[in-house]
């Protein structure tokens, strides 16, 4: 036997060796951005000097910034590598920090995961780059969404002010105003479903983001975050005023049961039956690829108010560079990420079609003439622009949103099928976050 | 018998000399069970061992994990839903299979290679194709159920609501895997001898006693086997609810069956640590369930 033993003992050893690799997430390389400054000077030295850097991300007009940042700083060589869309790239960068390999110099992060990699120690404050004095570049709901705790671990790349974008043939056909309230949108709602039972305002079958984004414009604030000490609170006015308007939805039976970017939904948006859909400004592009059949049908208009005549909006998706705290070259990293997201590469982007996060861009006056076709030449930025500028401050994620969007329709998705109300659903997702985020280490309450 | 002219040698001299030979002949085949088989296991219960926190970092937790795991109601109420599962599905689907395999056995049945492929054809279909295509019938707006509704101008129940999820999955994996069983089934026929149908004949047996009495003693070892593959299949339910999760996001929930559990936990949240202990827990269920079946059925009558 002492041959398979010796054999047993190799095999035990490399799993050793595994585990060992697996294990190994030590705070060696955290100490080095503490204390020490990083002027403009030592940036630019480093583009000079040039390198290699790895860029993780999903955003198609990066390419063309690629392009155009090597022919600039031609010592510089970028691999662009697209690790997956959203979670699939979170879960590819989560694998690479814990074995302390392979991790990527910049990473696209959506600014609701932002405060969790931020507060797992993976991402670089940028603080000590000097990003605060950038702070007037960028519109405050983006700006916002970059800074955690204390820090600020990214430039915003995009984002998502909200509109109302409706199907206007629809609307007309039934002699709809387009809703200025979301009172008046409820009541939309039940006319155009009583005169076309097929028709539906629009469809929801429990979206975390789309809820969060809704309190957030009621200028709820359910989660507050300082440091590890958490709370979640979803009875606060904020919350409770959308609650108010999505329970008669969802009881009186006006939301289409489609889930968002389902074959169906996009279906819907084309044939008429989905007569509205609320989301950010970054929603046009998708219009036009997926639902080719409803161009010149549809229009942008402001997001419904929660009080009559006010001026409030959200963010809704959108996302930032950051760099990554295991990368090894930050001062370039911090180079490309001024000139993707701060210098030339915010024209390039806007140019391939992507809704920017920076407030010079918003004040174009060319950017702001620009007429879309699918909503029937209208110049729509105009709207959303407005929106980027009514975002109510002062929101913030969890800094484990992910995990908790996750288990959203386990909880609240609950409302949505059966007798359970929206109101218990939330404090059933507030009840699940919390026990998460205390058997993660944070202080929930 | 002549008088041995080699004295044999001392036996303790053999014992000593031990030919390790074979070893050397298994020994690659040991290296490569050991990589692939035994150390992902024992990587899994290593890592079952640990709890990795956002805040903390990685400690070693002992069994905490699994006294976690044993109390977990969202577990259990995977755990049990599979069982339902189970006890329903894999009945009627090996039931539908046999019926198809005697049927095609029986030599009765005009355009047998027809039937024979048609179904078997689904099995040929991959699961996550499957799960889509279903998904786009059971779909009560924009589907085949919706597209029903409409034509008829009737009001199908939707079968993607939280009431009917299990059976609809269920109706995939049995349109899916009884040809499978088909065949496992059809196969083992085919080895008796047909001698044996004739004897029986000639001694006045119809039909339904020769099945009762030589094919289905005959085929036991195969429905046995079967019956295993079907637990274990409906143990590791994934595919289907995974996919069709998103068109019933409300209806399938992320601890709908244990796999997706341990995905969800390990995909969303980073407790890779739990999830491990609830694969550990869940393989330990899925063997003892697979082991007394495998006894009852190969005992004595």
């Amino acid at each position: 036997m002492s041959r398979f033993l010796k054999v047993a003992a190799v095999a035990s050893a490399a799993v050793l060796a595994l585990t060992a690799c697996g294990g190994g997430d030590d705070s060696s390389s955290s100490g080095s951005s503490g204390g020490s400054t990083v002027s403009d000077a030592d940036v630019t030295a480093a583009l000079e000097k040039g390198g290699t850097l790895t860029v993780w991300a999903w955003e198609p007009t990066l390419k063309d910034v690629v392009t155009k940042f090597q022919e600039k700083y031609p010592n510089v060589k970028v691999d662009l590598v697209n690790a997956g869309t959203g979670d699939k790239q979170y879960t590819a960068l989560q694998n690479a920090i814990a074995a302390g390999k392979g991790v990527p110099d910049v990473g696209q992060i959506e600014y609701y995961a932002l405060p969790q990699f931020a507060i797992g120690k993976a991402l670089t404050d940028l603080k000590s780059y000097g990003a605060e004095s950038l702070k007037a570049d960028f519109n405050p709901g983006p700006w916002n969404s970059v800074n955690s705790g204390g820090g600020v671990y990214g430039l915003p790349m995009d984002s998502g002010p909200m509109a109302l974008y409706y199907n206007k043939e629809v609307f007309d056909k039934y002699k709809i105003e387009v809703p200025k309230t979301w009172t008046e949108y409820l009541e939309a709602a039940r006319k155009l479903h009583k005169a076309d039972p097929k028709a539906y305002i629009t469809n929801d079958t429990g979206d975390a983001g789309l809820t969060t984004s809704l309190i957030w414009q009621a200028g709820g604030k359910p989660y507050t975050v300082d440091g590890t000490n958490v709370t979640i609170n979803f009875t606060d006015a904020g919350s409770q005023e959308f609650v108010k308007v999505w329970q008669a939805l969802i009881s009186e039976k006006l939301l289409a049961p489609v889930s968002s970017w389902s074959d169906g939904w996009f279906q819907g948006i084309g044939n008429g039956s989905i007569a509205t859909v609320a989301t950010g400004a970054w929603m046009p592009a998708n219009f036009v690829t997926s639902a080719p059949a409803g161009s010149g049908k549809w229009r942008a208009a402001e997001l419904p108010q929660w009080t009559a005549g006010a001026n409030a909006s959200a963010e809704n998706g959108g996302s930032a560079l950051s760099v990554m705290d295991k990368g090894a070259n930050k001062e370039l990293a911090y180079g490309f990420l001024k000139f993707a997201n701060d210098g030339d590469g915010v024209q390039i982007r806007v140019d391939g079609g992507a809704f920017p996060a920076t407030s010079k861009t918003l004040a174009d006056p060319a950017w702001l003439a620009d007429e879309f076709e699918y909503f029937g030449g209208q110049k729509a930025n105009e709207i959303f622009a407005k929106s980027a500028q009514q975002v109510v401050t002062g929101w913030s994620y969890l800094p484990f949103q992910v995990y908790s969007n996750s288990v959203f329709n386990d909880t609240a998705g609950k409302a949505y099928v059966s007798n359970t109300t929206l109101a218990d659903g939330l404090k059933a997702w507030q009840d699940q976050s919390a026990k998460y985020g205390n058997e993660q280490g944070f202080t929930v309450k | 018998m002549a008088v041995p002219q080699v004295a044999a040698p001392p036996p303790a001299t053999r014992r000593v000399r031990r030919s390790y030979q074979g070893w050397k002949f298994v020994g690659p085949f040991m290296i490569v069970f050991a990589l692939v088989f035994l150390a992902p296991i024992v990587y899994a219960i290593y890592l079952s061992l640990y709890r990795n926190r956002l805040i903390g970092g990685n400690a070693f937790v002992g069994l905490d994990n699994y006294t976690q795991a044993l109390q977990d109601a969202q577990f259990w109420s995977g755990v049990g839903r599979v069982g339902l599962f189970l006890v329903v599905q894999v009945p009627i689907m090996l039931f539908l299979a046999l019926l198809v395999a005697l049927a095609l056995d029986s030599g009765r049945l005009y355009g047998k290679s027809f039937f024979r492929v048609s179904i078997f054809l689904p099995y040929a279909v991959p699961a996550v194709v499957a799960a889509l295509m279903w998904g786009f019938i059971y779909g009560s707006q924009f589907g085949l159920v919706g597209s029903i509704n409409d034509a008829l101008g009737i009001s199908l129940p939707d079968p993607l609501k939280p009431s009917l999820i299990l059976a609809s999955i269920g109706n995939i994996t049995t349109w899916q895997f009884v040809g499978y069983n088909m065949l496992i089934f059809y196969s083992a026929l085919q080895v008796v001898p047909k001698s044996l149908y004739e004897s029986a004949a000639i001694d006045g047996a119809g039909q339904v006693r020769i099945i009762r009495s030589i094919k289905l003693p005959a085929i036991r070892g195969a429905l046995v086997i079967a019956t295993i593959f079907s637990i274990i299949g409906s143990f590791q339910l994934f595919n289907e609810p995974a996919i069709l999760r998103n068109l019933a996001p409300n209806a399938i929930t992320t601890f709908f069956t244990p796999n997706y559990y341990a995905y969800s936990l390990t995909f969303s949240g980073q407790q890779i640590n739990y999830s491990a202990a609830i694969a550990v827990v869940m393989a330990v269920i899925t063997m003892i369930v697979a082991y007394v079946v495998q006894l009852r059925g190969t005992k004595d009558l």
